[in-house]
């Protein structure tokens, strides 16, 4: 079975992001980036399931800038057998990445696409389950655990109250919750050898879909800004403000 | 205008998220209908027929039973064509089911929205709430999640609507409901309750985290983790605050032992009154808090506990 695992090159998790003054966005210029930290945990999980020999190749897949190559090269150190960069300059909607990543499936026939439960900066958590929709395939979203069972998947589920446990017909869409796993860090022979490793570039057109515009982002400010508060010097103190000033107890 | 509002239940009755879901529902123009998929869940569907709306529809068999996406994506895709909006709360249960639906119908979506500008212009947080995008979607049928803690929920009105039975049979989709592992508490849901105490990587142990339940007790609060909580151990996964986690907006958070990283205020910095307590004086918390304690959370807890006994 080949699996597909998806990256997205966003912000650097740890970067306090700064809005645009114009309102137009947030600034990206100079700014460190890096995997989507749920992309990784997808990525690692891909590696895992080869070295227990579930699968027979793993196939890395990013919808994005040139510059995305990075992220494709480092999940290659990480033991992806090969990478595909659908090039896009602008960064489409979910649901165009979805038609993309749809058509890849098409030409690579995966059994299992795994992909982050969401990325850190459009916070849309949508791709997984619109790629599940396009190719009629079922889902399991927020998994925190995998195991396979003859012919199926098993997946648990992070959900709000507490764990679900589903089986899934393969092929099937899976999408990464934080503690599936933790990702490894790349050595360096493997960096080095990841640069050997083929990587190869699409266009949108190659893959027969056209992009299209489903929203218009009007504008993106800074969030309000709360009001800053006052240390108290002890509980007692504590107390009696949550009794008498905030009102809250 | 009519909007569908898709309703998560437990079958006794509708989750309080979908409450907030018909709020944001009552802001649009036109009428609203209420869709409760499930099996034996007759219950949910009566609690919805005081909720203001003009219907509610029932889709009550076996196929349905854990409301997995597959078949639940399908029949909400083929009520659609009947509604400008489609609406679902922002919870698991929303966000696995509703880009499902979107992709079925070939339409983008707007997840997690904090505000209605216009009918199809709407307001969600982007990168953890640090910035706050205006968004306006272009397509024939808007596709929506809510964030419960930016809507009031509604209330019980006098007019009670009717439940219509769909007649639909759910369609296989190559999913298995295996098993549950729910969480048990007595307290209230952390992300419905009035004061909420989270607890970091500063409590130490699991052991230690009771000192935190003994105090919710007394607040009748609910008990939140930051992620280095849950990662460590201490506290089980459902009961993360943050982007990764649950979203919560209560009148009253007390922060103990948690530095305050963005992922985690991204969950909690909508809280009407924030309180930390933290032994770094430094820590991020502090700077979206209210009322801060510098001051060892050990000493504080137990003081905390004595000086609100009745």
């Amino acid at each position: 079975m080949k699996v597909l695992v998806t990256i997205k090159r966003v912000i650097d998790y740890h970067v306090k992001i700064r809005v645009k003054a114009d309102q137009s966005g947030v600034d990206l210029a100079n700014v460190k980036m890096a995997a989507n930290p749920f992309c990784e945990i997808a990525v690692e999980e891909a590696v895992r399931m080869k070295e227990k020999g579930w699968v027979s190749e793993v196939v890395a897949v990013s919808v994005g800038p040139a510059a995305a190559q990075e992220q494709l090269r480092a999940a290659l150190a990480l033991g992806a057998d090969r990478a595909v960069l659908v090039q896009a300059d602008d960064f489409p909607e979910p649901l165009t990445v979805a038609r993309l990543l749809a058509s890849l499936c098409e030409r690579e026939q995966p059994g299992l696409v795994l992909l982050g439960k969401q990325s850190i900066d459009t916070d849309n958590n949508q791709v997984g389950q619109m790629l599940a929709a396009l190719n009629g395939w079922p889902q399991a979203t927020f998994a925190s655990h995998i195991e396979r069972e003859n012919d199926e998947l098993l997946v648990t589920r992070e959900v709000d109250g507490g764990l679900q446990t589903l089986a899934l017909a393969l092929p099937a869409v899976v999408t990464t919750d934080l503690r599936l796993n933790e990702p490894r860090y790349a050595s360096l022979p493997n960096i080095m050898k990841a640069k050997q490793k083929p990587l190869e570039t699409l266009t949108a057109d190659a893959l027969g879909v056209t992009p299209r515009v489903h929203s218009q982002l009007l504008k993106v400010t800074p969030p309000p800004v709360r009001q800053a508060g006052i240390k108290v010097a002890d509980v007692a103190e504590l107390v009696d403000k949550l009794k008498h000033e905030a009102k809250v107890i | 205008m009519t909007t569908l509002v898709i309703a998560e239940h437990d079958a006794e009755g509708l989750k309080p998220a979908s409450l907030h879901a018909l709020a944001a529902a009552a802001r649009l123009d036109g009428e609203t209908d209420l869709l409760v998929m499930g099996q034996g869940c007759r219950a949910a569907a009566e609690a919805g027929t005081a909720l203001g709306v003009r219907q509610v529809l029932l889709a009550d068999e076996a196929g349905y039973a854990h409301q997995l996406a597959e078949p639940c994506a399908a029949l909400v895709t083929s009520l659609a064509g009947d509604y400008s909006h489609l609406l679902a709360p922002a919870t698991t249960f929303g966000k696995n089911l509703m880009p499902r639906v979107a992709a079925l119908l070939d339409v983008g979506m707007v997840a997690d929205i904090i505000a209605i500008e216009a009918e199809d212009t709407f307001v969600r947080p982007i990168y953890a709430g640090n910035a706050i995008a205006t968004v306006r979607s272009l397509d024939p049928i808007k596709v929506l999640t809510i964030r419960a803690t930016a809507f009031e929920a509604v209330t019980a009105g006098p007019d009670p609507a009717p439940v219509v039975e769909l007649a639909h049979p759910a369609e296989p989709g190559g999913s298995r409901f295996v098993t549950d592992a729910l969480a048990e508490s007595a307290r209230p849901e952390l992300t419905a309750a009035r004061v909420v105490i989270s607890g970091g990587r500063g409590l130490g142990s699991k052991e230690n985290f009771a000192l935190l339940e003994r105090l919710a007790d007394k607040l009748g609060a609910a008990v939140g983790a930051s992620r280095a909580a849950v990662d460590a151990g201490f506290a089980a996964n459902d009961m993360q605050v943050g982007q990764t986690g649950k979203i919560v907006a209560p009148e009253l958070y007390i922060a103990v032992g948690l530095s305050g990283a963005i992922q985690h205020l991204a969950g909690m910095k909508d809280s009407r009154v924030i309180v930390a307590i933290n032994k770094d004086g430094e820590a991020p918390i502090f700077q979206v808090a209210d009322y801060g304690l510098v001051a060892d959370l050990f000493d504080v807890l137990p003081e905390l506990e004595r000086q609100l006994a009745p």
